[in-house]
């Protein structure tokens, strides 16, 4: 196993996304965060806090994607995670999604599936803290923490405080 | 889990799991976005060998929020009143494809009997069987006190659970006391004798045969229906005698708690077990588990059928 994101790298990561998406955006009049759970709605929570403090508060919440998810029926039944919007709504804003891995890019069809359940934003844009490549669906990141290349075998952790008691992104080979 | 037969199928554990993802249901099915893909492909089979109008029409709801297909069977109308059997209707359902079968049954045990008979490779949900048990009734009971006492993660520890009437005969009731108590409740049964059932003594309850004593001490107040078929078994003088002892009526509700909330399983016989007044209440919570009923039956459709059928 072998440490790939420290601490220290992951803020770094976080405060150039959002560096970003102000960028990208011009600002973030309209804009909001959705975290898909678990991981990405602590590090959606994190980068609002980062936003907030270089050009003003903006809204976060959650999205839980499973039960639109295409693999319900190869594994065993997940337990749902909660789903918050925040109360200003989502038609006519430009969403971000914050994801910790984008890998096959299942969650997020997942993810534009239960969004266009909600309502109709504007766009939709997409955070992840990590991709590591092997997309089986036509779907990119717009904000890249760091790219991992990786091989198919190999598993991808990304730990947090606020769940695992550290930060760190660790890639370990297969067993 | 492959079966929801008894409570006693679930532990603690999974039932507070039940409830929780009931509750997420319960958000994302708010606000307008009432389908969910999940379940799409599945089929349901509601197979209700006894009148009912909530309980079915509360499956059927809950399936079809998860976008599964849903049969409805009623033994009336079938061929069943031409003297099929349960066998026979069943490997009828299980040639069809069904993936679940909703079953509510005259006799206590039919719902294990075809679970365990090897007719069907269906998942089997006990919607309620003579006067065993209706788990998922008491599932939507414990969401509905847990919503409107505010008791966010399922711990009813101190909580005083009074179930009043017709104990014995009372499916409902006896998966309610198995499930409050394995939430932690403190369960009061109250009753005439004559409708307490033999060897309550192993359930673990408090029993007490009157009303006016144990109504100002409760946070929860369970009405049960007293069924019309019953009243002609002497389990007590009249309906009037029954009603002054045991219904709930304007003074005995007046002397319940400032936060105790009134249920009731339905359908209510008013004026009976329960007055007009009582009924209508603030504290009546009635409509409330009819609506929590379809999330508690959604949440058990998709832990029993969105999972890999080995499982």
């Amino acid at each position: 196993m072998s440490r790939i994101l420290d601490s220290g790298d992951i803020d770094r990561a976080l405060k150039r996304i959002a560096h970003e998406i102000i960028e990208r955006n011009q600002g973030i009049s309209d804009l909001l965060l959705l975290g898909i759970p678990t991981r990405g709605a602590i590090l959606s929570e994190r980068l609002a806090r980062v936003i907030s403090s270089i050009e003003g508060g903006i809204p976060s919440g959650t999205l839980d994607v499973t039960l639109h998810r295409d693999d319900l029926r190869l594994r065993p039944p997940r337990p749902l995670s909660p789903t918050s919007i925040p109360s200003i709504g989502i038609e006519g804003k430009i969403v971000v999604l914050v994801d910790d891995v984008l890998y096959s890019g299942r969650t997020i069809r997942a993810a534009l599936d239960a969004l266009g359940e909600i309502g109709r934003p504007k766009s939709v844009q997409l955070a992840v803290l990590v991709d590591r490549g092997h997309r089986e669906l036509p779907i990119r990141a717009d904000f890249v923490g760091k790219n991992i290349p990786t091989s198919a075998s190999e598993k991808v952790s990304v730990l947090l405080q606020e769940i695992d008691g550290q930060d760190g992104v660790d890639i370990e080979a297969a067993k | 889990m492959n079966h929801l037969l008894s409570v006693n199928d679930l532990s603690k554990e999974a039932a507070i799991s039940l409830l929780t993802t009931a509750r997420e249901l319960g958000v994302v099915s708010e606000g307008g976005h009432k389908k969910l893909p999940t379940l799409r492909g599945r089929s349901v089979v509601n197979l209700f060998f006894e009148d009912s109008t909530r309980t079915r029409i509360s499956f059927e709801s809950a399936a079809k929020r998860l976008s599964a297909d849903v049969i409805n069977f009623s033994a009336k109308g079938s061929s069943v009143s031409k003297g099929e059997s349960l066998k026979d209707t069943a490997q009828t359902l299980q040639a069809m494809g069904a993936d679940a079968v909703v079953i509510r049954h005259g006799a206590s045990g039919a719902a294990q009997r075809l679970a365990d008979s090897g007719w069907i490779s269906a998942s089997v949900i006990n919607a309620g069987d003579g006067t065993h048990e209706h788990p998922t009734q008491a599932l939507l009971d414990a969401f509905t006190i847990a919503e409107k006492l505010e008791i966010s993660n399922f711990e009813f520890t101190g909580l005083r659970v009074g179930i009043v009437g017709d104990i014995l005969h009372s499916r409902v009731a006896r998966s309610n006391v198995l499930l409050l108590q394995k939430l932690g409740a403190q369960v009061t049964l109250i009753a005439p004798p004559t409708l307490i059932p033999v060897g309550v003594h192993s359930w673990g309850v408090d029993v007490n045969f009157d009303f006016d004593s144990a109504v100002g001490n409760l946070d929860v107040v369970m009405m049960l229906r007293i069924q019309s078929e019953r009243m002609n078994e002497l389990f007590f003088p009249s309906a009037r005698e029954y009603s002054r002892s045991y219904g709930l009526d304007k003074l005995r509700l007046d002397r319940m708690t400032a936060r105790s909330i009134v249920m009731h399983p339905g359908p209510m016989n008013r004026g009976l077990e329960i007055s007009a007044d009582s009924a209508d209440s603030q504290k009546s919570v009635v409509l409330s588990q009819v609506k929590n009923g379809v999330l508690v039956r959604m949440a058990v459709l998709y832990q029993l059928l969105s999972g890999a059928s080995s499982l």
